[in-house]
């Protein structure tokens, strides 16, 4: 079994290297400013031999967007989960990992599809599922859909004219 | 020495982008069932010649699908083409790749707004006489997709559509069901001024 790293134990690691990175920890996680996240992420790649990347979601809390990174070394079996805000909601960017972890790619693209996250650094920050020209972007809260044939959806359901 | 790129893959999004924009623009109202009046008349009177009759009889045990599997309904489908259900007691166990060698497109599963040029594409293709069959509940309504982003609200806004079979997915009985269904419209087709 994969054993999850203290956030609060980590969050010390990476204060003694960049002073003003970590904004919070807690047991289960690091939270970073998002400007610092690519340093601390190639500085925990090497400190804690973190080979592998789970995956990066991204979370709409109205006010900010949320971004969570779940790390394993595979050789050292534990993981941690890394967590970065964006409080920028006309044009967020937050810096890509792709050259990091070249599984953070497609992972990267799905989220500015759905989410309308920009990653900088990106080689091909392009939308991956939905055509080119879609209005909007699906996974934000305040996303509404006309359904063609009558009515309105939004995140409440289906509302049928 | 560089090679001449045949296209710029900037330059193909736009044009698919653009083509499922023109295609949910023009997408608003559904196609009605172009003989949606023929059980009704078929029960008041019905005339038919013995050449039509053999013709349609022939037309009605050939029928080829083209299948179209676009989710978990095709594993449904493909139940109702293996020896459990034997759709070739039906002349279909010819199910043909090519939409230019069938007659009967066979819908099967979830169609997204990106898939949709490609299902017109295939209707376009198919030589007359063809017909649609909407299999499962995201063909017939979107299903429970239905006011998704990304999902069609029901195929007939991009082909018509002759018999609609629901369940989700509908079982291999459905599906037998919703084709002999076929079969009686096959059967009245001549009626139809064309």
């Amino acid at each position: 079994m994969t054993k999850p790293l203290s956030g609060s134990d980590i969050a010390q690691q990476i204060g003694d290297q960049f002073p003003d990175a970590v904004t919070d920890s807690n047991e289960t996680a690091v939270f970073v400013r998002s400007e610092a996240l690519l340093d601390v992420a190639c500085f925990l790649k090497e400190s804690l031999d973190l080979n592998y990347l789970n995956n990066i979601t991204a979370v709409d809390y109205n006010d900010y967007f949320e971004l969570t990174y779940l790390f394993t070394s595979l050789t050292s079996n534990h993981s941690i989960v890394i967590k970065t805000r964006c409080d920028e909601r006309e044009n967020p960017k937050v810096p890509s990992v792709v050259s990091l972890w070249q599984g953070a790619d497609f992972q990267e693209r799905e989220i500015y599809d759905l989410m309308g996250i920009s990653f900088d650094g990106h080689p091909n920050m392009k939308r991956i599922f939905l055509w080119d020209g879609f209005q909007g972007y699906p996974l934000r809260k305040d996303f509404i859909i006309d359904v063609p044939g009558g009515g309105k959806a939004t995140k409440q359901g289906v509302n049928d004219a | 020495m560089e090679i001449e790129r045949p296209y710029v893959s900037s330059e193909l999004d736009r044009v698919e982008g653009a083509e499922i924009d023109a295609l949910m623009a023009a997408s608003k109202e559904p196609y009605p069932d172009p003989v949606a009046w023929l059980h009704e008349e078929l029960q008041r009177n019905v005339l038919l010649t013995s050449t039509e009759h053999v013709i349609d009889w022939g037309k009605r045990y050939s029928v080829w699908p083209v299948p179209l599997g676009l989710a978990c309904c095709a594993f449904e489908m493909i139940c109702a083409a293996a020896s459990r259900y034997d759709l070739s007691r039906f002349g279909m166990e010819v199910m043909r790749f090519s939409p230019r060698q069938a007659d009967l497109l066979l819908v099967a599963g979830t169609l997204t707004w990106k898939m949709a040029p490609a299902l017109r594409r295939i209707y376009d293709q198919m030589a007359e006489p063809k017909w649609v069959v909407a299999m499962g509940a995201c063909t017939v309504s979107g299903g429970a997709f239905r006011g998704s982003y990304s999902v069609v609200p029901g195929i007939n806004l991009i082909v018509p559509v002759d018999v609609y079979i629901p369940g989700c997915p509908p079982r291999p009985e459905g599906l037998l069901h919703g084709l002999m269904e076929l079969h009686r419209k096959v059967l009245a087709d001549n009626l139809i001024k064309k």
